[in-house]
């Protein structure tokens, strides 16, 4: 079948199986391979993507079901070559260990603070329990995902 | 390869049930998806739910809540009617899955998958909640216990579907509780579970009591001699721990991965014991 979305900002047509996974989609067909798989089963957060800006998993989605919808993958979230803040957040702070997680991580983050930009410690904490971390850095992760929602809400200000 | 039909409304819908009778069903896809990548099952025809508008929203009047089964567990929690008047269905949700899996996965889909350990029933089972089935030759009406048969199964018949979920108002001063132990706070499927409903009197003594169990048994279990042991009585701890043994009598868990029935049943007492803290101060 035929499928219409905007992937990172661009229009795309494709022709795609109505029952590819849609991490198989973006990872095997189209090189997006910062999208991670996991567990497969919608337990470990490592696919995450933006749906319409939300994120959702990639391994419980269907090809069929992204048509005309706007998809962000880890690949699509800087701009004009600077880096989201929750991107540059996880650097500074040292948020990144083997590195598995961290896409998944950063747009579940991105979600967090797109629906509540003054989250708690705990509400972030809430907000990023459908992702593991096996390296079990969550305390920087947490730190990140702070820093990136003060700098975003300085960054409103200025 | 699987055909995915997605029809964008009611009339889209029953002509594609009509032509493909044996088509399997799904909304969020957090459960139909996994077993079928787990080898589970492997449907010729697909159809998604999630693009038809009349199954989603939350709808009150005088008599209480009409869930739409399209609503996802997100939209639910985040619905101030559903905080307000169904608190104890709330904490369940709270409980489900995690962020991602309640903003993919839906009522109705909780419901059809028909889970013993699916934490939106208890809640429901408490609270008397009607389902609305709708096929294209009209609608039916059945409580949800009648709607479980068992587990993985339901009264749907083909070419129906679980449209909206109905539940009355509790009485006013109500206490409502639900808690789940799992082995984890979070992406935690229910060792056991128990959800309440319980109205009092000015005195303090109970006027009304209903509970359901989870994951301890081939569904919701309600137990009618621990909601008549405490009718009359307060909500203490002598009195809840004389309706634990009778809940542990009753239930009827297995052993599987996640625990042994001993320490089901034992744990399905003990969760009684809770409203001894919760359940002791409602408005008075």
């Amino acid at each position: 079948m035929k499928i219409h979305l905007i992937l990172n900002g661009t229009p795309r047509e494709m022709k795609v199986a109505p029952d590819r996974r849609v991490v198989d989609l973006l990872r095997e067909d189209l090189g997006l391979t910062g999208v991670k798989e996991g567990c497969g089963s919608g337990e470990c957060g490592t696919c995450t993507i933006l749906v319409d800006g939300e994120a959702r998993l990639s391994c419980l989605l269907l090809a069929a079901q992204l048509d005309g919808c706007r998809l962000t993958t880890i690949e699509g979230l800087a701009q004009d070559g600077r880096l989201h803040p929750v991107q540059q957040a996880f650097i500074d702070q040292g948020a990144v260990q083997c590195g598995y997680c961290t896409p998944g991580m950063i747009l579940a983050a991105v979600d967090l603070l797109n629906r509540q930009p003054h989250p708690t410690r705990e509400a972030i904490r809430v907000a990023l329990s459908g992702n593991l971390c096996r390296c079990t850095g969550y305390q920087m992760i947490v730190d990140a995902v702070e820093t990136a929602a003060r700098r975003m809400r300085e960054g409103e200000d200025a | 390869m699987t055909q995915v039909l997605i029809p964008t409304s009611l009339p889209e819908l029953w002509s594609a049930l009509r032509e493909q009778p044996s088509a399997h069903l799904y909304a969020g896809g957090t459960d139909l998806l996994v077993k079928r990548r787990a080898g589970l099952l492997d449907p010729a025809i697909l159809i998604h739910l999630g693009r038809i508008d009349a199954l989603r929203g939350v709808t009150a009047d005088d008599d209480g809540l009409r869930l739409g089964a399209g609503c996802t567990h997100r939209e639910l929690l985040e619905d101030a009617q559903v905080r307000a008047v169904l608190p104890v269905l709330t904490q369940a949700l709270q409980t489900l899955g995690s962020p991602p899996i309640r903003a993919m996965g839906t009522l109705g889909g909780n419901l059809c998958t028909a889970s013993p350990a699916g934490d939106t029933l208890p809640p429901l089972y408490v609270l008397d909640a009607e389902v609305e089935l709708w096929s294209a030759g009209g609608e039916r009406r059945l409580l949800l216990r009648d709607f479980i048969l068992g587990p993985g199964r339901t009264a749907l018949q083909s070419g129906e579907i679980l449209a909206a979920v109905r539940v009355r108002r509790a009485p006013h001063g109500s206490v409502q509780h639900f808690e789940k132990v799992g082995l984890r706070n979070a992406l935690a499927c229910s060792l056991v579970s128990l959800a309440a409903l319980v109205q009092t009197n000015p005195a303090g003594r109970v006027k009304h009591a209903a509970f359901a169990w989870g994951s301890v048994g081939p569904t919701v279990i309600r137990v009618p001699e621990v909601e008549r042991h405490l009718i009359g009585q307060p909500l203490s701890l002598s009195v809840l721990s004389e309706a634990a043994v009778l809940a542990r009598r009753a239930v009827a868990p297995i052993d599987d991965l996640r625990a042994d029935a001993d320490y089901r049943r034992q744990v399905a007492g003990n969760l009684l014991l809770r409203l001894a803290e919760t359940g002791s101060a409602p408005e008075r």
